[in-house]
């Protein structure tokens, strides 16, 4: 009874923001022109890593098809959900409008995170999806029941590391109120998720699995996609995700404790 | 004289207000200067790559480039269209139009305080990078270092006139930010930041050598890295498009304000 509630008002929240973005169609075509501009520079550039050789830390081009596949893919899930909502925390603590989120009879990490919804994610979305149906299809493993289901299972938890990461610096904001960027920071920082994490120095990778898990977000997905799944790794980026979730929520809990609202 | 010592007055007094205010936000500021990561995260790729050698580039080269291209990315950072979206919509710009000072002025001595601002936090990081790995950090010659520093210094002000023309677009439209974010991709891809330009293919290098962006970041990280590098046509293109962009931004200045409703009337 009361998921269902959570799920109507949810639904209701993503329909008045449609309706809301719907009034800037212009939006769709630049949208359209940045993905495909930034998918036909990200594969220039993976093509001037590939040249003179045929494998990028034992990748091969098709193979590092599907980790760009799945870094568009997250990236337009970004654009959709996580840069609209949590963008926002910093201008409601900022303006001291956090006060009337927290005032509603809704979770209040529930209302930040899942407020609005952008369609403008989509078009990077596609391109993610065909991207990586085009890795997998080139690469000749094809497309295994149960390697798509333990792919996507994973990238799912990659996701929810990616989400909790995100709201986590966000919330930052009850401290320092003017991180509007620092979620930028991120963002720049995830772009190391482009490339498979073998194809960087063994320092970075440790720092790429364990600090700034980009690892879980693209190359351990990809590998499960290729069949090449391993149960360490999928169970490390499982108990990532479900960690990382919980000390987000922790995190925010712990945050509204120190919140003392705008003119206080 | 006396509007000399003016403007040196009204200068002095931006710019010591904006550090004030700069390093009342320094959390945020070091925050920025951490998301310019990104050629550091591309040295990275590149290192374990090889490609870069079959391009003439040895490995000291390759550090050094984008190290070199990291430190002119961290002082040539241009946020103006952010701020002047939200002046703009909100009607924040009325009034500094009454002030008998162009308004530009007041942003561009922002972003010299912020620069400011950055210079304790980059140098922290390149401490880092030492601790790190010290073959990252190199000692340019006197000469390389002010010519590079100049060459940085063009490269901001023409990535400043570059948004200050895409700001310009705020008058007309609500979302100016949106075409700006176009304009980023070319820079991110065809400037050098992400890839050296000597690794390009011949036609796309020389197509993207007849765009602004290569004098952006590949030019100042080369005359800093102390790899081999053409210093006056670089120093020619910058104030070639220097020079082009001023007045096409001057101009769009008159025509947009003739359009500004200010907030609400």
């Amino acid at each position: 009874m009361r998921r269902s509630r959570t799920l109507s008002t949810v639904l209701q929240f993503w329909r008045s923001s449609l309706e809301a973005e719907s009034e800037y169609q212009l939006n769709l075509v630049l949208e359209c022109l940045a993905v495909s501009g930034n998918l036909a520079g990200s594969l220039f550039v993976l093509s001037l890593l590939f040249t003179g050789q045929s494998t990028l830390g034992g990748w091969g081009w098709n193979e590092a098809l599907i980790v760009l596949g799945l870094y568009t893919l997250l990236d337009g899930f970004t654009s959709c959900l996580l840069q609209p909502n949590l963008s926002k925390i910093v201008n409601h603590v900022q303006q001291g409008t956090l006060d009337f989120v927290l005032l509603k009879p809704v979770d209040s990490q529930l209302w930040l995170s899942l407020r609005c919804f952008s369609p403008w994610g989509i078009p990077a979305l596609l391109a993610g999806v065909v991207l990586v149906g085009l890795g997998l299809q080139r690469s000749g493993t094809g497309l295994q029941g149960e390697a798509l289901v333990l792919g996507s299972v994973l990238l799912l938890s990659g996701a929810a590391i990616l989400y909790s990461l995100w709201f986590s610096l966000a919330a930052l904001s009850i401290w320092f109120v003017k991180v509007w960027n620092a979620t930028e920071v991120l963002r720049y920082t995830l772009v190391a998720g482009r490339y498979p994490v073998s194809a960087y120095p063994p320092a970075l990778r440790l720092v790429f699995v364990f600090v700034l898990p980009v690892a879980f977000m693209t190359t351990v997905p990809s590998q499960a996609l290729l069949g090449q799944g391993s149960w360490p790794w999928a169970a490390g980026s499982l108990l990532m995700a479900v960690g990382s979730l919980l000390a987000s929520r922790w995190f925010w809990r712990f945050a509204l404790r120190h919140y003392t609202s705008a003119s206080s | 004289m006396t509007s000399a010592r003016a403007a040196i007055r009204i200068a002095r007094t931006l710019l010591s207000t904006q550090y004030a205010y700069m390093l009342e936000y320094r959390a945020e500021i070091a925050l920025w200067a951490l998301s310019g990561v990104l050629p550091l995260i591309m040295l990275g790729v590149w290192q374990n790559s090889g490609a870069a050698s079959q391009a003439g580039w040895n490995p000291g080269q390759l550090r050094h480039y984008f190290v070199a291209a990291f430190l002119v990315r961290q002082f040539s950072v241009v946020w103006l269209i952010h701020v002047f979206e939200e002046d703009v919509v909100s009607g924040k710009l009325s009034p500094f139009l009454l002030q008998p000072l162009q308004p530009l002025w007041r942003y561009f001595a922002a972003h010299l305080a912020e620069q400011a601002t950055r210079i304790p936090f980059v140098a922290l990081m390149l401490l880092a990078l030492a601790w790190v790995n010290p073959a990252l950090l190199w000692v340019p010659t006197p000469e390389n270092l002010a010519l590079g520093i100049a060459a940085i210094w063009g490269a901001f002000l023409l990535r400043f006139l570059l948004q200050t023309l895409s700001s310009m677009l705020c008058f007309w439209s609500e979302r100016a930010a949106a075409l700006d974010r176009l304009l980023v991709i070319p820079y991110l891809f065809l400037s050098g930041l992400v890839a050296p330009l000597d690794t390009f293919p011949p036609a796309i290098k020389t197509v993207a050598l007849a765009t602004p962006f290569p004098a952006m970041v590949d030019f100042p990280a080369r005359l800093l890295a102390g790899l081999p590098v053409d210093i006056g046509a670089g120093f020619l293109s910058l104030m070639l498009w220097c020079g082009l962009l001023s007045p096409l931004c001057w101009l769009s200045w008159r025509r947009g304000l003739r359009r500004y409703g200010a907030m609400g009337a």
